[in-house]
């Protein structure tokens, strides 16, 4: 701790924290604020009048059938992402962690597709799989499977989901051989010594001592996968067909900007904002956990 | 039980030789010490006899098997190192046991020899803990616990005490000879420091630049360095090394300084040549000495006293080559003095000057 007395009574420290505190005020805790309120009404559809119903909104989806099918929906969507991002990642950072020659070339290859935007992302995938002129499509149609994400709801969820994941791979990726590379070789080699082959060192001594990141790295997964998959969606299925694959991110928006229900959108993500703050709080636990390898 | 034979092992990373030819012999039961600078070689060949180095080539033998294709679990050896690495989410018995576990031995086979390795290295309160609970004295027992649990036929050491304090270092040192005494397993141990060198080898392989300079027991060593580097590498402070001119016959050599000494047993069809003269601090005397020793005179520069010894550095001449003496007990002289040493004519070493090769 630095003592007052650095400071003295000037101004100084508070112009430096402005600038951080106004963007906070101003992005975040404004819009919040509004959605905290918004939450709180009703208006029609042609914003003509609004009325303040206490929590109506709240209560109107606690007795919502369809929005606990959203709430599974995007349970087992998250879980597919993160366990499919997560678990590719881990097998490409334990080879990678394994090469020397041309290491580099090879990791900076697999760090790429985090530096798509996600809608691009979405897009190439649309092409990819596109039930008419999709090469995958195609493939996939020669081997018997008649793929059609436009009308087969799982399919459209299968597709979602593998775009989203191979986003989150790299991302993944890069923390998961970070950690590995952190582990003192010595320990790899006295295991090895002690008889273990490579796929018994991964499993009894490798994969425990990355346990916090595993951690670390499955709640910033969900976050993703509950908050920033929204542009893959939105452009290759935009929840479709008939919501299979609409997520609580993408109905607060579908119920917002399109169903112009903004009381019910405004409910639902504050929902969205106590789960993501709640994530954020397991996060920063597991984050200070750090783990001590000698 | 196993002796290692190593056959013009050589290692290379690209175009770099880091080991040039190792040709040796380990006996069974023997405790063979590698000394040498840093990077000269020698975790390199350790890790090679343990199979975590490829061999470039020749021959590695561990008992009667060669070993250049097999992993280092199917060795039979054990190896300590230098950060111990313990297994730090394992508990020390855990630690202890997972070699074995993995080669599927009968669970209380297992726990048997874990007691039994605890017992001897008084481990027996901490085998529940996790390594980071344990002090670094702690640790290093248990790294040698795992390592005679195995039942190994060699230890392998890569400077198991360099993380350890001074005092502790002592205590461990006296703690890794008993150990392989009792236990008589074939072991090769690396260092840097020459006193663990020293102390612990039946016999020691000094290393320098991928090349054996030396191989012999402690005292061989000591008395007659085989080469410059060992001479100038083993005792501290180190030899003083004065270039001088060896004459026609052998018999005498002359020091840049000017000072002449005539050898007590003349070199004869070696003579003539540039040599490095070669005396140890704690052999120069500057008291005693009869009629058949050396002498030279030296202009004290600098004293250290150390309370056993006093360390005079000081020069030949006026301003001549450095020298230095290790005395007997606390002497009373400045710098400034000029000091009579002698030495007896066989504590002097001579080595040609362009191989460095001993003379004589």
């Amino acid at each position: 701790m630095l003592k007052r007395v650095h400071y003295g009574s000037s101004i100084l420290p508070f112009l430096l924290v402005a600038p951080q505190i106004i963007i906070t005020l101003v992005f975040f805790i404004w819009p919040a604020s509004q959605a905290l309120y918004q939450s709180l009404l009703l208006e029609d559809a042609f914003g003509l009048s609004t009325e303040f119903v206490w929590f109506d909104n709240f209560a109107d989806l606690a007795t919502n059938k369809l929005y606990y099918d959203t709430f599974r929906r995007t349970a087992f969507f998250s879980v597919s992402v993160a366990g499919i991002a997560m678990g590719f990642a881990l097998v490409l950072a334990a080879m990678a962690d394994r090469i020397i020659k041309g290491a580099l070339t090879y990791r900076t290859l697999l760090i790429w597709p985090y530096a798509v935007a996600p809608v691009v992302a979405g897009a190439l995938w649309v092409f990819m799989f596109d039930p008419t002129l999709g090469i995958f499509a195609y493939a996939l149609n020669v081997i018997g499977v008649d793929w059609n994400h436009k009308l087969n709801g799982s399919q459209a969820m299968a597709l979602v989901v593998m775009a989203s994941a191979w986003k989150q791979v790299a991302y993944n990726f890069l923390f998961f051989i970070a950690a590995m590379q952190s582990i003192p070789k010595s320990l790899i080699e006295a295991a090895a010594i002690d008889g273990a082959g490579p796929v018994k060192r991964f499993f009894t001594v490798i994969f425990p001592l990355i346990t916090p990141t595993t951690f670390f790295l499955l709640v910033v997964n969900v976050v993703y996968a509950f908050f920033d998959t929204f542009g893959i969606i939105h452009a290759v299925t935009q929840g479709g067909p008939a919501k299979a694959t609409e997520i609580l991110v993408y109905k607060v928006y579908n119920d917002g900007f399109v169903g112009l229900d903004l009381g019910g959108s405004a409910a639902q993500s504050v929902v969205l904002m106590i789960i993501v703050i709640a994530l954020t709080v397991i996060q920063f636990r597991y984050i200070e956990k750090k783990v001590e390898y000698s | 039980m196993a002796e290692i034979i190593l056959d013009g092992v050589r290692k290379s990373y690209g175009k770099v030789e880091v080991i040039k030819g190792v040709d040796w012999k380990i006996n069974d039961g023997e405790f063979v010490v590698i000394v040498g600078p840093s990077g000269c070689g020698k975790s390199t060949l350790l890790r090679m006899i343990a199979g975590l180095e490829a061999i470039t080539q020749g021959e590695i033998s561990i008992g009667d098997t060669v070993v250049n294709e097999l992993e280092p679990s199917e060795r039979n050896i054990a190896m300590v190192f230098q950060n111990y690495a313990l297994y730090p989410h394992m508990s020390v018995y855990q630690n202890m046991a997972y070699g074995l576990k993995i080669k599927k031995i009968p669970k209380d086979e297992i726990d048997k020899r874990v007691q039994r390795a605890a017992e001897i290295l008084e481990l027996e309160e901490y085998l529940d803990r996790p390594p980071r609970q344990l002090s670094g004295g702690q640790r290093q027992r248990v790294a040698m616990g795992r390592a005679i649990v195995r039942q190994p036929a060699v230890f392998l050491f890569d400077e198991p005490l360099s993380n350890l304090d001074a005092k502790l270092r002592v205590q461990m040192r006296l703690e890794i000879k008993k150990l392989q005494e009792d236990l008589g397993i074939t072991s090769v141990y690396v260092t840097h420091d020459q006193v663990e060198a020293m102390t612990l080898g039946h016999r020691l392989a000094v290393l320098n630049g991928g090349v054996v300079e030396q191989l012999g027991t402690p005292i061989e060593v000591y008395e007659k360095p085989a080469t410059v580097f060992v001479a100038g590498f083993i005792g501290s402070p180190s030899m003083n090394l004065l270039d001088a001119e060896l004459d026609d016959k052998g018999g005498a050599v002359t020091l840049a300084g000017g000072a002449k000494i005539s050898l007590p047993e003349p070199l004869g069809a070696q003579g003539g040549r540039s040599v490095t003269f070669g005396v140890r601090p704690e052999h120069l005397k500057d008291i005693g000495g009869d009629a058949n020793s050396l002498r030279l005179s030296l202009n004290v520069r600098v004293i250290e006293q150390l309370g056993a010894d006093t360390l005079v550095h000081g020069t030949l001449g006026e301003n001549g080559t450095e020298l230095v003496a290790r005395l007997e007990g606390i002497r009373a002289m400045a710098p400034g003095d000029v000091l009579d040493l002698n030495m007896a004519a066989k504590s002097i070493h001579l080595f040609d000057s362009k191989t460095g090769r001993r003379l004589g």
